[in-house]
């Protein structure tokens, strides 16, 4: 994906620093000696990376087994020995690539047990297929075989397919007798009915030696049922797999101070509210926790929407997701981080919950509508036939005939495929699905609300232009390079690489001195400077014998928003934009984005507000936002969607997760989803106009097991033909 | 007539060897990592791994 686009890590650009901030150490398990941990690997793409990757960690003093699986990004290292992890994840990310320490329990994306067991069904359904077909051909088009030989052949074709059903069909039939233990209909219930019916009907007339039998299509309709359901599984797995890995690189470790002041490395979700925890600058607040001692800032950008940092001090709460800036601070854990996460998520699911279960999706619908009417018109076939003569086999033999060639087949496939399809397509994009149903619901929106800090924007700060001279910006780099605050990252990537001051010390809460050019200097808040100023989004720098110059900084809209929004405008949407941050810095942004429409220090209640409002007035909302301010608004929207680098809470809230820095993606996830939605309605009007072809043929007793075979194929590869259009090949066919 | 027997039983039996490879294949962890195996072929390995 990107990585090909990029080339392969040449190990010369600077290693992130976020990835060697997390202590690894947490996440390594010990059995008899051996030292075992996983690693999600980031921008590994060809055999000279394994080559790379694995050959720099087995010159690790004791490493003895060092894999990469290439197609899951996942490593397993192992060692015995004194090695630190540290030393481990740092021989990777020194070679240029991302590594994070991951929980072993965490799913990893190689292929699952189900779904060897999906696959396993599906190969022995297409073999028997094969071989049922053979006999099947002989039995059509030999007229003139001999009754003996029907018969043989017959018996054959159900020693084929009996077994091979039987095995294949359970996926079907544990789900249609789960369904209708609860009193509910799915669609494998017709699905069973129809295998079994034509399984029972074969083997009646094998036995009494009649002259059709349907071994052939209880083999084939699974065949090409399970071709989607394994699909199906297989996507679905890697988008988990996708979205993991984008929440992997962010895991959270801490360094737990325990009772005798010895500090250890635990992983987040062994910490105990009570834990007093050391978060370092540059750490993540894993769990919500309240601070003790020390001053420093925090980046809250995630948790309010907030680009400027805020000062911290004794006594005050923090949230899980802060970003602890310029100074080591002592907090004492007030949640798990599970409950940290799951109360978040708890209370806004209850709000959102509803809202989602009540919508319906078109394949319900479609159940709803077909399986009464099919069964409907079988019941009715059997009572007609046998009013008008028909002996109890007969009668029989129609009504099955209608049950296996209504086809649940075209019906059963029609949405499922559209979603795999479409699903692919958005996987390729780096968009990622959480639901089968967010396709349907993505479709359908009227309005879109988009947050500002992270999602409209980067979330980074850049430096605007300030009035300092080249020579001073040089200056104030060599202090800004110590430190870890977002603006002074601003202000290292507007000078470009240089020598760091001397005597550096860091403030936390306040700023940095040091030593440039043997003068002392200092950069940071007004006070601290000595200069009068309110704070905001600047930093002042002053060096002897100079006046003290500012430093403006300015949250950078990504480079597409403009025609991101634009574009949603030609759809036909109005584009709202709501955020945390003050009303100035929204204007700006929403002016820059050509939005008319903005809402500035909206809270998460005026957001969910906002929402239910828009809703109550009947339109249908997109939410797309990445903070914990906008998790309840995402969780109670029609639909949403999360940027990559969102809140776990944002993420697991949202129906979609798209990475890359371009917000076209979202323009282009409700394209897909409008032309997936037009592609399943094509596939439930083909299916319908089958079925009324052939429930006639069906009831009037032409059909034989060959135009049930072919009405069942040809029907199943128009609904899939129709499906795979929407895969659409290049990016740029896109736009719609 | 009997010949067509054989000929059948025997592609059955072919069959069923087909799927027992198949089987051995997704036990062993074929499917495991397409991805790497296929890149870790243009490898040189003076070691086992």
């Amino acid at each position: 994906m990107t990585a090909l686009a990029q080339g392969c890590p040449s190990g010369l650009a600077p290693a992130s620093l976020d990835s060697v901030a997390q202590d690894p150490s947490a996440f390594v398990t010990e059995a008899s000696g051996k030292l075992t941990l996983d690693i999600m690997v980031r921008g590994a793409s060809c055999a000279g990376c394994i080559s790379k990757i694995e050959t720099a960690l087995m010159r690790l003093p004791g490493m003895q087994v060092a894999r990469l699986n290439l197609s899951t990004g996942r490593m397993r290292v192992e060692w015995t020995g004194s090695l630190p992890a540290r030393r481990v994840i740092e021989a990777i990310v020194k070679l240029g690539y991302g590594a994070a320490a991951v929980d072993p329990g965490q799913a990893d994306g190689a292929i699952s047990r189900p779904e060897k067991k999906l696959l396993l069904a599906l190969t022995v359904a297409g073999i028997a297929t094969a071989g049922v077909m053979l006999m099947s051909e002989a039995l059509w088009f030999g007229t003139d075989l001999p009754a003996e030989t029907r018969k043989q052949l017959h018996w054959l074709s159900a020693l084929i397919s009996v077994p091979a059903t039987l095995f294949s069909g359970r996926v079907f039939f544990q789900s249609a007798w789960g369904a209708i233990r609860r009193w509910q209909l799915n669609m494998d219930v017709p699905i069973s009915l129809a295998v079994i019916m034509a399984l029972a009907l074969s083997l009646h007339a094998t036995i009494t030696g009649g002259a059709h039998t349907y071994f052939d299509a209880s083999v084939m309709l699974l065949f090409f049922l399970l071709v989607g359901r394994y699909l199906d599984a297989r996507l679905r797995r890697q988008a988990y797999a996708a979205a993991n890995a984008l929440a992997a690189m962010q895991t959270t470790s801490a360094t737990r101070l325990g009772a005798r002041g010895i500090a250890e490395a635990v992983r987040a979700s062994e910490i105990r509210p009570g834990d007093r925890l050391l978060i370092a600058a540059g750490e993540r607040l894993p769990v919500n926790a309240q601070v003790v001692s020390g001053e420093s800032d925090a980046d809250l950008r995630l948790v309010t929407g907030e680009v400027e940092p805020a000062r911290t001090f004794p006594g005050q709460t923090l949230y899980a997701g802060a970003i602890n800036l310029s100074a080591p601070i002592e907090v004492l854990a007030l949640a798990p981080a599970s409950q940290s996460l799951m109360a978040d998520i708890a209370r806004l699911l209850e709000a959102g919950e509803q809202k989602k279960s009540s919508y319906r999706r078109i394949a319900d619908k479609a159940v709803a509508v077909y399986v009464p009417q099919v069964h409907a018109m079988a019941a009715l076939g059997f009572v007609g036939w046998l009013i008008a003569g028909a002996t109890l086999p007969q009668a029989v033999f129609i009504a099955v005939t209608v049950l296996i060639i209504t086809c649940p087949c075209a019906i059963a496939l029609a949405a499922p495929l559209v979603q795999i399809v479409a699903a692919g397509r958005l996987f390729r994009e780096g968009a990622y699905l959480s639901s089968g149903d967010a396709l349907e619901r993505i479709a359908t929106v009227t309005h879109v609300i988009l947050d500002k800090t992270g999602t409209l924007t980067l979330g980074d700060p850049v430096l605007i232009d300030s009035g300092a001279t080249p020579d001073q910006l040089a200056e104030a780099a060599q202090l800004a390079r110590a430190s870890r605050h977002p603006f002074s990252r601003a202000i290292v990537s507007a000078a470009g690489a240089g020598p760091v001051a001397q005597n550096i010390e860091e403030h936390g809460g306040s700023g940095v001195t040091g030593l440039v050019g043997g003068r002392p200097a200092m950069l940071g808040r007004a006070e601290f400077v000595g200069v009068k100023g309110v704070d905001g989004a600047h930093l002042w720098f002053a060096i002897e014998g100079a006046d003290p110059v500012m430093f403006q900084f300015e949250d950078r809209l990504r480079p597409d928003a403009k025609d991101a929004v634009d574009q949603l405008r030609a759809m036909g949407l109005s584009v709202e934009l709501l955020s945390g941050d003050s009303a100035g810095r929204v204007e700006h942004a929403a002016q820059a984005a050509g939005i008319t429409d903005w809402r500035a220090s909206a809270t998460p209640q005026f957001k969910a507000q906002r929402l239910q409002d828009l809703e109550r007035s009947g339109a249908k909302v997109l939410m797309v936002g990445d903070g914990l301010n906008d998790a309840a608004a995402l969780a109670m929207a029609h639909a949403s969607l999360a940027p990559g680098g969102a809140v776990d809470v944002s993420r697991l809230a949202s129906d979609c997760v798209f990475s890359g820095e371009s917000l076209q993606s979202v323009p282009r996830i409700i394209a897909i989803a409008r032309k997936a939605r037009h592609r399943i309605r094509e596939n439930f009007a083909f299916a319908t106009v089958y079925n009324l072809i052939a429930i006639p043929i069906a009831l009037l007793g032409w059909a034989t097991p060959m135009v049930a075979a072919i009405a069942m194929s040809s029907s199943s590869a128009i609904v899939t033909l129709n499906a795979l259009r929407l895969s659409g090949g290049r990016k740029s066919q896109g736009r719609s | 007539m009997d010949v067509l027997i054989l000929m059948i039983l025997g592609a059955m039996v072919l069959a069923l060897g087909g799927l027992a490879a198949f089987i051995w294949s997704l036990r062993s962890g074929q499917y495991d990592d397409p991805a790497g195996d296929a890149a870790r072929v243009l490898l040189d390995h003076d070691r086992p791994s």
